[in-house]
């Protein structure tokens, strides 16, 4: 099944038609060279350059971590390909102050599912269709439904472990970890200039890969992106230890969606969990 | 001795070592009217004065238990009575969060606590010292942290 191989020919007319009139200052996209096993980020500055861009099954990645990098910032307006999991994580930049909407011209397409098997994340999109886009490329498809307890299934298979086993689990996955960071530098919204990790007085997080700090890590990480991130998978994906925080993410997912209703980047007014609260939050556990 | 009486014996002389964060304006008042009421409790209990239970990171609890703490207390001001209004409502939310976390990662949730103690409430600060430093004393030594540091490059 692939909804997405039309795409690419309308995706370039649209780039070269803002770069051309000069709406934009750069559009990044992806593109892909002989013999790359996947596609890859480009940046285009110029109408002639739309022909590297390309649309198809093995455009993974989340292009909205560069939205906030200054050296992004610098090259004027920026015209950005989103799929519809993509825009999630702009709806969350836009959320946080993080960027402008009149600072990103928005190239939505309608996406039918990445992947050569398709990612888990794709069978349960609910997003094939970009809404609130600048201009949006493809043909329509058409939205199955997804029940909520399809979202979480990676997390619920972990909880039904019990609690020894899921330490035995998290103690072997964690000792892998070698502390490259790539979760973090995949991460559209880990956009911190300095991360906690980073600074030493006080340490708070080991910095050796050994299981304490990497216990430290994860955990920080996962709650520093609680009610914020939007499941895109990147991290999981780039892990070379090939760790599931996936898994991670979509729990703490759960937990806002079942605490508190809330599903991060629908929308770039919502506001996130962890800056409000209510009265009538669960009083249970407390004593 | 058999071997169970001797384990029995050890775990009679240990003492747990809690760690509790109190907020300034509620249950630190709380234990200190404990205190000038002359009422008792354990002394396994390190208390830590922070100026809200909302300014309580979960790596303070992470810390405190990389650093030995059997079991972690956060105590604050009850909901409605925060002296900077809502920082216990943040409180609430993200520790609970973060609880849930823990437990995904398969570590005991027991060993984490959270209460309200208000500056009235001595008898209430005392009563739960001594219930959970009891709990704490039947969980025996906290040994996922202890374990972890074994091998560990210093």
């Amino acid at each position: 099944m692939s909804a997405n191989g039309t795409i690419t020919q309308t995706l370039r007319e649209a780039a070269a038609q803002v770069l051309s009139e000069e709406k934009v200052g750069v559009v990044i996209g992806y593109g892909r060279d002989d013999g790359q096993e996947f596609s890859t980020p480009v940046f285009l500055r110029k109408a002639e350059e739309v022909k590297r861009l390309v649309f198809d099954d093995l455009c993974f990645g989340n292009l909205a971590v560069y939205l906030p990098r200054p050296e992004i910032r610098k090259m004027g307006k920026t015209g950005i390909v989103v799929k519809g999991c993509d825009l999630r994580a702009v709806n969350v930049l836009l959320r946080e102050n993080v960027i402008k909407r009149e600072d990103v011209l928005l190239i939505g397409v309608r996406c039918g599912g990445v992947g050569q098997p398709q990612l888990p994340k794709c069978s349960v999109c609910e997003l094939h269709d970009p809404g609130g886009c600048d201009v949006v490329v493809g043909e329509a498809i058409e939205q199955q439904e997804v029940k909520a307890e399809q979202r979480y299934t990676e997390a619920g298979k972990i909880e039904a472990k019990p609690a020894e086993h899921r330490w035995e689990f998290w103690q072997k996955q964690l000792s892998k970890c070698i502390r490259c960071y790539a979760c973090r530098q995949v991460c559209p919204l880990c956009y911190c200039k300095r991360c906690i990790i980073e600074k030493s007085t006080p340490q708070w997080v080991q910095t050796s890969p050994h299981l304490r700090g990497n216990l430290a890590w994860n955990v920080t990480r996962a709650l520093h992106l609680t009610g914020r991130c939007v499941g895109c998978g990147e991290c999981e994906r780039v892990c070379p230890m090939d760790i599931p925080l996936g898994a991670i993410n979509q729990k703490m997912a759960k937990v806002v969606d079942e605490r508190f209703g809330f599903r991060s980047g629908f929308s770039a007014q919502e506001e996130a969990p962890f800056t409000t609260f209510s009265t009538e939050d669960s009083e249970e556990g407390i004593l | 001795m058999s071997e169970e009486k001797q384990n029995q014996s050890e775990k009679s002389q240990w003492q747990p070592r809690i760690v509790a964060f109190l907020c300034n304006w509620c249950s630190y008042a709380g234990a200190d009217l404990a205190g000038m009421s002359r009422r008792g409790y354990p002394a396994a209990i390190k208390v830590i004065r922070v100026p809200c239970s909302g300014k309580v990171d979960p790596m303070f609890v992470l810390k405190s238990f990389e650093r030995g703490a059997d079991m972690v207390l956060v105590s604050g001001c009850h909901p409605g009575d925060c002296h900077y209004t809502s920082g216990n409502y943040h409180a609430r939310r993200k520790l609970l969060a973060f609880r849930e976390l823990l437990d995904f990662f398969g570590i005991d949730q027991r060993r984490f606590k959270i209460s309200w103690v208000s500056a009235a409430e001595g008898a209430k600060w005392s009563s739960l010292v001594k219930e959970i430093t009891a709990e704490a004393q039947a969980l025996g030594p906290f040994k996922t942290f202890a374990t972890m540091l074994q091998g560990e490059p210093s």
